[in-house]
């Protein structure tokens, strides 16, 4: 009895954390409107969901979007210090708001597949199977994705706001998850697709693990998950660091995978691929949004004071990221691949605003991110569009001659492909004066230099899109060139619009970004 | 001067551009005369700015700036020095030449001729852009921007190998133009002004960074001149570049590189210019004996011009870092000259070239009997490309060689060398097309066309004026070279200051 007593006594009551849930409300909505999607699946007819799946999704983002911008001054921690809402947090649930908006637009693109559907209907049928062979001409849509993606969003929302490791993990996983399926969705060429998806989960599993089992050591050493307890233990004390520095460096193998970071890259190639050419415009724009936001913060509130430390590293990993992704660019001859390249390569680019470790690298990498994920998503778009009898024409000697078979598309397609060479009056261009101009200030000139030679050399391969598709003459049994529903009219002109006017106009979005750019303490 | 009147010069053509985009297809002939018109009324514009300027007054004049980027300090801010206005005349007048001689040509695999004029109109607003632009960052960006509309020039209208021809030219100034990109941001920081206006950065740049500031620079520019050892990109896009094309990217676009030198090397990084300069001096002298080598031995005759090109632009590389007001401002007039010259050289061989359909001397022989005037007017540009006294060119040669002279012996006398290939590679291509036995291809081909006339009628006359009095022009060039020496810390030896130039 006694010793029951004495427990009790000794046991702390369970404070509940207050929530503050206002400043939740932007991941709230995204997460609510996952579950009703769920829901909706579960319970209405096949027209309904047809119906209201993807308005309900695309008003999802809409609202997020206005809730950001209704509670952008709003810096708070909240649920006892694990859920940072500050400007960073906040500039990057916009950017995923409005970039998810656009790829739930492609997503809901009718027209363009004779099926229906970019994805397809039942992912799960053995692929060859006569059952399977009946879906590859069947006209069955399904509306599994939008739930998904809208879980994914949430996910990416919660992934850059966490304080706290344990809660970063976790929104790691509710972000990738919904991911690994909807890689497998390709309605043509389901093998590819299957085997992308099956090769992203398992390296995305592995990556996962090093993420938590770096997450373990620096409990070990610092006692707590908590980010700043991370940075207040590893400042100033004469602790050994090797246990700080094994936890740091697995933790950020997990992210850097995430964010397709050379050498951690292998995956991108065969899963840009094989993921319905939709899915990978999400991917490719939103992932890497989430990502490095949630480098941002773990480099600048739990590793800012032992720079030193890891600096020679990271420069190691971007110099490998730039290189990789512009050499193994030029020998590429599938559109998909050479964009999963240049995003490598970009991610070396990116990891110069993320070292910089100032308020100017913060700004700068939050607006080269929104750049590319325009872009990217643009140019995704167009991909969808350029097509034969048997889906997607992905092979780059089917693009020949195309500006003059489409002259608007192949426009607006070198517009993408000059921002990512970074040619003036493109946002490219913008982001890249930015973010090496924070290089430079924090002393990263030299790496600044060779990021430069990098883009010289993907200029090359965007630039031999742009030779092959204006200068040489179309095949004979060349693609066609599919004419799309608003739904994708939108997106490449939103797309096109944002990168032309950040690449002359980028007061604004500059404003905003270095408005944004501190972490709340 | 009024500002408005450099922002209409870039207006017009931008907005000619645009008009001549949105035409439905088939338009071709009405793309034609709009874009005609538009340069005419670019042309009109320029002379009456250029009327306006005051050869004593400030050295900026026209300057205009509003904020564009307030984050990095960034202005949208024009005006012209004497060095300037020079080079944007000199633009205003090429491009209606270029469309005149480019109205009838013939577009490979039956493209429409109303994207040339289209891109031909927007590369005239990016050339203005870069030389009336006084702010470091606005400059970059055309500098830049400048390659897009070259490069679909290049590469939709070229020749057999254009393809090849316009990736090249492209990478080789990307290349150029990022690492001068880190040179720019890196200028930000090196001086305490935290500016990109030009006129507040000269004097203000940290010695310590200079060097590498200037390499930075130094590079993008040498690409774009270029100097050897970085042409090798030229031949190929002077070659395979449609004539028009050809015509603006030696007339005009490879002079930023030399007036990038001018304007932002030597005033900016003066303790580096002097550094660098015997190096500068080394390569231009090579370029000048190498080019005009190389030359002599070309059999396709607009790889020729393009390696003259190469000689040509050593001399001017001479008189810049000659740091003489004489060199100096000889270097410019060579620019300006050298773009007439090459502009008429090319069109001729242009013409030419319509006749015969072939690009080799060697397909031709005996052309004189055949088409006299053509004959004359290719014979006359030829030997103001090698400076014929009483030609504008042999005023701004004279004029680099002595301001050469006065300060560096040796390499002035090394240059010299260049002038009798020069005499070489002209005259004997001369010779091999046109007298001789009549070639193979060689039928009865149509002398010199009115439109042909109209083309060429306008550089000559201009060739011939400024031989003779060349006063105009270089009492505007004059103050502005002098402002730049002094940046650069140099006056000129006593005895000879000024004295060749009046």
């Amino acid at each position: 009895m006694n010793g029951v007593v004495n427990t009790a006594a000794d046991m702390a009551p369970i404070h509940s954390p207050s929530i503050a849930y206002v400043a939740l409300l932007p991941m709230l909505i995204m997460l609510g409107v996952a579950c009703a999607g769920v829901l909706i699946e579960a319970f209405t007819s096949r027209a309904t969901r047809m119906l209201i799946q993807a308005p309900l999704a695309m008003a999802g983002c809409v609202a997020a979007l206005i809730t950001v911008i209704v509670i952008r001054n709003k810096h708070v921690a909240t649920a006892a210090g694990a859920v940072a809402i500050d400007g960073p947090t906040l500039f990057l649930e916009g950017s995923l708001a409005v970039l998810g908006l656009i790829s739930i637009l492609l997503v809901a693109e009718r027209k363009v597949d004779a099926g229906g559907s970019a994805l397809v209907s039942q992912a799960a049928l053995a692929v060859g199977s006569s059952r399977d062979r009946a879906q590859a001409t069947a006209t069955r849509v399904q509306t599994e994705a939008y739930p998904l993606i809208t879980f994914a969003l949430s996910g990416m929302m919660l992934f850059p706001a966490s304080n706290n490791l344990l809660l970063m993990f976790v929104s790691l996983e509710v972000l990738s998850l919904p991911l690994y399926l909807l890689t497998g969705l390709a309605r043509r060429r389901r093998l590819l697709s299957q085997e992308a998806a099956v090769k992203y989960f398992l390296l995305g599993a592995f990556a996962s693990a090093f993420f938590l089992y770096g997450l373990a050591m620096l409990y070990g050493y610092a006692g707590t998950v908590n980010l700043h307890g991370i940075f207040a233990a590893s400042s100033g004390t004469n602790k050994g660091d090797s246990l700080l520095l094994l936890g740091f460096g697995l933790l950020v193998v997990g992210l850097l995978f995430k964010g397709s970071v050379a050498p951690f890259h292998t995956w991108t190639p065969d899963v840009y691929q094989g993921a319905p050419t939709p899915i990978t415009g999400f991917m490719a724009a939103c992932t890497k949004v989430a990502a490095f936001g949630a480098m941002l913060r773990v480099f600048y509130v739990a590793f800012g004071s032992t720079s030193w430390d890891w600096r020679p590293i990271m420069w190691g990993v971007a110099i490998i990221s730039m290189l990789v992704g512009a050499i193994f660019g030029l020998t590429q001859t599938d559109v998909k691949r050479l964009l999963a390249y240049s995003s490598i390569a970009h991610a070396g680019f990116l990891l110069v605003g993320v070292m910089s470790l100032s308020p100017a690298g913060l700004s700068s990498t939050m607006f080269y991110l929104l750049t590319y994920a325009f872009a990217t998503l643009g140019a995704f778009g167009v991909v969808t569009l350029v097509r034969t009898s048997t889906g997607e024409a992905t092979h780059l000697s089917q693009w020949a001659g195309l500006a003059k078979r489409s002259p608007l598309l192949a426009g607006v397609f070198t517009i993408f492909l000059l921002s990512f060479a970074g040619v003036p009056l493109t946002a490219g261009f913008i982001g890249k004066f930015v973010i090496f101009r924070a290089g430079i200030d924090a002393g990263l000139g030299t790496l600044v230099v060779i990021a430069l030679v990098a883009s010289a050399i993907a200029a090359f391969f965007y630039l031999r899109i742009v030779v092959l598709m204006y200068f040489s003459d179309p095949p004979e049994d060349g693609p066609t060139v599919a004419v799309p529903g608003w739904p994708t009219q939108v997106a490449l002109a939103v797309t096109a619009a944002a990168t032309i006017f950040l690449g002359i106009f980028p007061q604004s979005i500059l404003d905003v970004a270095d408005k944004a750019a501190h972490f709340v303490s | 001067m009024s500002g408005y009147w450099l922002i209409a010069l870039g207006a017009i053509p931008l907005v000619g551009a645009l008009i001549v985009a949105l035409l439905p297809e088939g338009r071709d002939e009405q793309a034609k005369q709009i874009t005609l018109g538009t340069s005419l009324v670019a042309l009109v514009v320029a002379i009456i700015a250029a009327a306006q300027f005051k050869p004593n007054g400030a050295r900026f004049q026209g300057n205009l700036s509003w904020t564009w980027i307030r984050a990095f300090g960034v202005s949208f801010a024009v005006g012209v020095d004497g060095i300037a206005l020079v080079m944007v005349l000199l633009i205003a007048v090429l491009v209606p030449v270029v469309v005149i001689a480019s109205w009838n040509d013939e577009t490979p695999g039956n493209r429409s001729p109303r994207a040339f004029f289209g891109w031909l109109l927007a590369l005239e607003v990016m050339m203005v852009g870069v030389f009336v632009a006084t702010d470091v960052f606005l400059f970059y960006v055309f500098f830049e921007a400048m390659l897009v509309p070259m490069y679909f020039l290049i590469g939709s209208f070229g020749g057999p190998r254009r393809q090849y021809a316009a990736m090249k030219f492209f990478l080789y100034s990307l290349l150029g133009g990022l690492i001068m990109l880190a040179a720019v941001i890196t200028l930000y920081f090196a001086s305490p002004t935290h500016s990109f206006a030009f006129m507040k950065l000269v004097g203000t740049v940290d010695p310590g960074y200079q060097k590498l500031l200037f390499f930075g620079f130094f590079i993008a520019f040498a690409i774009k001149a270029p100097l050897v050892p970085f042409h090798t990109w030229l031949p190929d896009a002077g070659a395979e570049a449609p004539i028009g094309g050809a015509v603006l990217l030696v007339g005009v676009l490879d002079k930023v590189g030399t007036f990038g030198f001018l304007r932002y090397c030597l005033p900016l990084f003066p303790d580096a210019s002097r550094y660098f300069a015997p190096m500068v001096l080394i390569l231009s002298v090579i370029g000048i004996i190498y080019g005009a080598i190389v030359a002599v031995g070309q059999r396709d005759m607009k790889r020729l011009v393009a390696y003259t090109s190469i000689a040509h632009f050593g001399f001017i590389g001479l008189g810049i870092f000659a740091f003489t007001t004489q060199g100096g401002s000889g270097a410019v007039l060579y620019m300006v000259n050298h773009g007439l010259s090459t502009g008429m050289l090319f069109i001729a061989v242009g013409i030419l070239i319509t006749r015969g359909k072939s690009r080799l001397i060697g397909d031709y022989g005996g052309v004189a009997s055949v088409t006299p005037w053509l004959s004359g007017v290719f014979l006359f540009a030829g030997l103001s490309s090698l400076a014929l006294p009483g030609l504008s060119t042999f005023v701004s040669e004279f004029l680099t060689l002595v301001g050469t002279f006065t300060v560096h012996k040796v390499y002035a006398i090394l240059a010299t060398i260049g002038i009798i290939f020069a005499a070489l590679y002209v005259l004997w291509m001369y010779q091999r097309l046109f007298h001789g036995p009549k070639g193979e291809k060689v039928g009865r081909w149509r002398d010199l066309s009115g439109r042909e006339a109209w083309a060429i009628g306008p550089l000559l006359v201009l060739i011939v004026f400024l031989g003779v009095y060349p006063k105009p022009i270089l009492s505007v060039i004059n103050p502005a070279v002098k402002a730049t020496m002094q940046d650069v810390g140099k006056t000129d030896p006593a005895p000879t200051a000024g004295s060749a130039a009046k």
